[in-house]
């Protein structure tokens, strides 16, 4: 009887809420989706670290291959954990990694990456953080990658994991490369 | 007399005193520092204006107006720059916008990804008091349609009916 199954409406309307409430459990709001996916990298130049190696890096850099841009300042706590990763995503070769050293006083970041070791095949010295925020970036570390022709196809917010090292970033650089 | 005036000197001077203060007291609730704002006061009160309506991406529920983060700093400066190289308001936002996303608007903007954002609430509203008017009506005319039935006696009835009005008793 219709009139019966009518009392049942609050429930069904209460598991469907509760669905997209479980649902949005599982999402972290401190995460904001990239405005800049599968968009080609900012137009930038950025110099060396003050007294350091190499000559800096620029948008020219990130295009004809897959490369990595990690994003990290020696005054962020959270990069020291994700260093050794950094560190070992280099060394797997599969990519060019490239270090955006963000807002960070010359000096200190030199001391940083001498103590906790300077994989990157360049860094550049985003001083005053405008490429930073062209890049859209908002906490570090963030780490992007972009493809061949200069996109930026993947956005890790917050510190790389080894679960998000070995399950996103190392596969998404693969099937990039194919 | 002469009691009277010595307590009014005090007190007008305290009240000059709090209202110098409420006068020289920063605005509450703005973080923008003095050396950030613009010389000529229209374009920092489109600034103002525009700052209000961007998320702080570090403390997200502060505009860069609100928010004493580095990066609310640095994109309050840059929304100043952008307008001092006259820029017009929708230009700034869609600079900001084209870099972080439609998160940064703290309003969100009407298109096809937020319609049920806007319009979805108008709607179930909508379809709750059209649920509710027809259920009462159709209790209404339940209602009528049930009097309508026990408004005919049969003979039979009436017949009981006059019996029990006589005897008082079934």
């Amino acid at each position: 009887m219709p009139t019966r199954a009518i009392y049942l409406l609050p429930l069904a309307v209460f598991l469907v809420m509760a669905a997209y409430f479980a649902l949005g459990l599982t999402k972290d709001p401190k995460i904001i989706p990239s405005a800049l996916i599968d968009k080609p990298v900012p137009t930038f130049k950025l110099p060396p670290i003050a007294g350091g190696k190499g000559d800096g890096f620029s948008s020219d850099d990130l295009k004809g291959d897959v490369t990595v841009v990690n994003v990290f300042a020696s005054w962020c706590i959270p990069c020291r954990a994700e260093h050794p990763l950094v560190t070992e995503l280099s060394e797997m070769k599969i990519a060019r990694v490239y270090g955006l050293n963000y807002k960070d006083k010359p000096a200190d970041a030199l001391r940083w990456l001498k103590a906790f070791g300077d994989s990157y095949y360049a860094t550049g010295a985003d001083l005053d953080g405008r490429v930073g925020i062209d890049w859209g970036v908002y906490g570090v570390p963030e780490t992007f990658i972009i493809d061949r022709s200069g996109k930026i196809r993947h956005k890790q917010v917050g510190p790389m994991t080894p679960d998000s090292l070995k399950n996103q970033i190392v596969p998404i650089i693969k099937e990039l490369k194919k | 007399m002469t009691a009277r005036r010595s307590l009014i000197a005090p007190a007008t001077a305290l009240l000059a005193a709090l209202l110098a203060a409420l006068a020289l007291a920063p605005r509450p609730a703005a973080a923008v520092n003095p050396d950030e704002m613009l010389n000529d006061p229209v374009l920092e009160h489109r600034a103002r204006e525009i700052s209000k309506g961007l998320r702080c991406l570090v403390c997200q529920n502060q505009s860069i107006d609100d928010s004493d983060a580095d990066l609310a700093k640095d994109l309050r400066i840059i929304v100043r720059e952008r307008l001092k190289a006259g820029d017009s308001d929708g230009a700034v936002v869609d600079f900001v916008v084209s870099r972080y996303g439609d998160f940064v608007l703290l309003r969100p903007p009407f298109k096809m990804a937020t319609l049920a954002l806007w319009i979805g609430p108008a709607l179930i509203a909508l379809g709750g008091s059209a649920a509710m008017i027809a259920y009462l009506r159709r209790n209404r005319r339940r209602v009528a349609g049930d009097a309508a039935k026990v408004g005919a006696l049969t003979t039979d009835e009436q017949r009981r009916l006059a019996k029990l009005m006589q005897d008082g008793a079934p």
